[in-house]
């Protein structure tokens, strides 16, 4: 029996969703009738950037609400995307008469009630467009980069998104930045134990005590090996030569980084991956923009992490260099 | 019974949720093996709202307001891949139908047909995929074929169409949800999706029986 802090396993997604907006009710509201987070305090004349999918991957999606980043999250059951109302009633209170672009990881599930909320929407006249995140590069080969699923590259396609909706620019153009922050970006990530879904003690999937698996997907989906556990720098290297792989990258150009831990991992572990992370960097002479250590898209208590590497041209830094704020993430001004 | 009024497809409709609820440890189970174990959770709540929803509306227009009313309560409260796929099964096809105060085994045929092309449309789903598609496609021909036979024919075959899908599902590698991490090891185990369409079918069949009883 796994000791999980809970109370009843089928009120953890509305027991967290009451515990977590009143904690930061400074900034944070909840839908009255759905399970969705809004910011309090939004800029006004604007795309309104709404973001969402399952429960259970904390802080995604919810701890990306904030200035300059996401006006509102609709959230779902555990691993399961939330329902079309939730999602409409949840773009709707933000939205501001710009339009709502959605961000997402592209899961069945997920498409199948965002499309649907979109065209709910669409009947009561208010425009919108989604970018559904598809960096886990081990998902699928480059030839089927749409049945790629999405994992930690929501957070910076949800930055680059947030800012470019704050610059006031409109749908369109809001969509086109976004994809082109999704399009410049790769993630490959290796398991190490996994999550247990709250409730229903039952481990995401089996590995065993001396196992680790390359590309395994954050619910447990099927990675591209699985070998004995090696040190750091080993699990380092054939993740970035994978990567590498998919998305080559030059001496001169500009990355932005992000170390991810998978839940259990600590900080400790993610900062000695990133040492060596940085070194094949520098070695390759690609220059690092900026980065990031922190576990932000998770499943529960799984072990293991992810890269995730950006390349950035001028305009997503411009992006990229905007301020943002919300308690799990923020940028200053540069 | 020969045709379906209004009155009697909300009373089969709320009669089917409460078997889909009765079945919830065991959708569950099923679902454990090899998927995400929230399928009979899922589907009980779905069905819950269907009923309270039923429950809660005292006349429909038409018998496709019916199944539109109970297929949209369950598409807006559930979530995941299963909430559209199940709520398209009631919705999809008796929208935008025009308005019929009873419904012949035909028409109930033609509704199933439209749900189960739209349902593949949304899900991108095909027989073989170890999905409900496994149990509503077979279950959808059969009910063509036998629909001049009359209503609990048609249904009796419907239902044994949909269980001989359930049982193809054991045999196959699955393409969507956990199920497809575990590849071979998914084989000998039933798709909980497919095993939900059996039961609904299952459910109006005894539905119409009683019935006729």
């Amino acid at each position: 029996m796994s000791k999980k802090i809970i109370n009843d396993a089928e009120q953890v997604v509305s027991e967290m969703m009451e515990g977590y907006v009143k904690a930061y009710e400074k900034y944070y509201e909840k839908h009255p009738e759905v399970n969705g987070v809004l910011l309090k305090e939004r800029r006004k004349g604007k795309v309104s950037l709404v973001v969402g999918g399952g429960s259970g991957h904390e802080p995604l999606f919810s701890g990306f609400v904030g200035k300059g980043l996401a006006d509102a999250a609709a959230c779902g059951n555990i691993f399961a995307s939330p329902d079309p109302n939730t999602i409409y009633e949840t773009a709707k209170a933000v939205e501001d008469g710009h339009g709502v672009l959605f961000v997402y990881g592209n899961y069945a599930g997920d498409n199948l009630n965002f499309d649907m909320g979109e065209e709910i929407l669409n009947d009561d006249g208010i425009k919108t467009a989604h970018v559904r995140v598809w960096d886990d590069c081990a998902s699928a080969p480059a030839e089927r980069t749409s049945d790629r699923r999405g994992i930690a590259g929501d957070v910076f396609v949800m930055k680059i998104a947030g800012a470019a909706c704050d610059s006031g620019a409109d749908l369109e153009e809001v969509k086109r930045i976004t994809e082109k922050a999704r399009d410049q970006l790769r993630t490959i990530g290796v398991a190490t134990s996994p999550g247990m879904i709250p409730g229903l003690e039952k481990p995401t999937f089996e590995l065993g005590e001396k196992e680790i698996e390359y590309g395994m997907g954050l619910h447990g989906e099927p990675g591209i090996q699985r070998t004995t556990m090696k040190p750091a720098d080993e699990l380092t290297e054939t993740l970035f030569t994978n990567l590498l792989k998919d998305m080559p990258l030059e001496a001169g150009e500009e990355v932005c980084v992000l170390v991810n831990g998978l839940g259990s991992t600590t900080i400790l572990e993610l900062a000695i991956v990133y040492r060596k992370l940085r070194e094949l960097l520098d070695e390759k002479g690609v220059r690092v923009y900026d980065s990031d250590l922190n576990s932000f898209c998770t499943c529960q208590e799984m072990g293991g992490f992810s890269i995730t590497i950006m390349k950035v041209d001028p305009e997503l830094k411009k992006y990229y260099d905007m301020p943002c704020y919300c308690p799990y993430y923020s940028k200053e001004a540069r | 019974m020969e045709t379906i009024s209004i009155e009697k497809a909300k009373e089969m409709l709320i009669y089917v949720a409460d078997k889909i609820i009765e079945n919830k440890p065991y959708l569950t189970e099923i679902d454990s093996a090899i998927g995400d174990g929230d399928h009979g959770i899922g589907m009980a709540g779905g069905m819950q709202k269907a009923k309270t929803k039923l429950e809660g509306q005292a006349s429909f227009d038409s018998v496709y307001d019916v199944f539109a009313t109970a297929g949209k309560a369950m598409l807006m409260s559930m979530g995941g891949a299963s909430g559209v796929i199940f709520g398209s099964l009631y919705l999809a096809g008796a929208k935008g139908m025009e308005p019929k105060t009873e419904l012949t085994a035909g028409d109930l045929a033609a509704m199933e047909r439209k749900s189960l092309e739209a349902i593949k449309e949304r899900g991108k789903a095909s027989v073989g995929d170890k999905t409900m598609v496994d149990a509503l496609e077979p279950a959808v021909e059969a009910m063509e074929a036998s629909s001049e036979k009359g209503l609990l024919e048609m249904l009796k075959e419907a239902e044994k169409a949909a269980y001989q899908g359930v049982e193809n599902t054991k045999n196959q590698l699955a393409k969507y949800g956990r199920a497809k991490s575990l590849l071979e090891r998914a084989i000998g185990h039933q798709d909980a999706g497919a095993t939900s369409v059996a039961i609904i079918f299952r459910s109006m069949r005894e539905f119409v029986e009683k019935e006729e009883a």
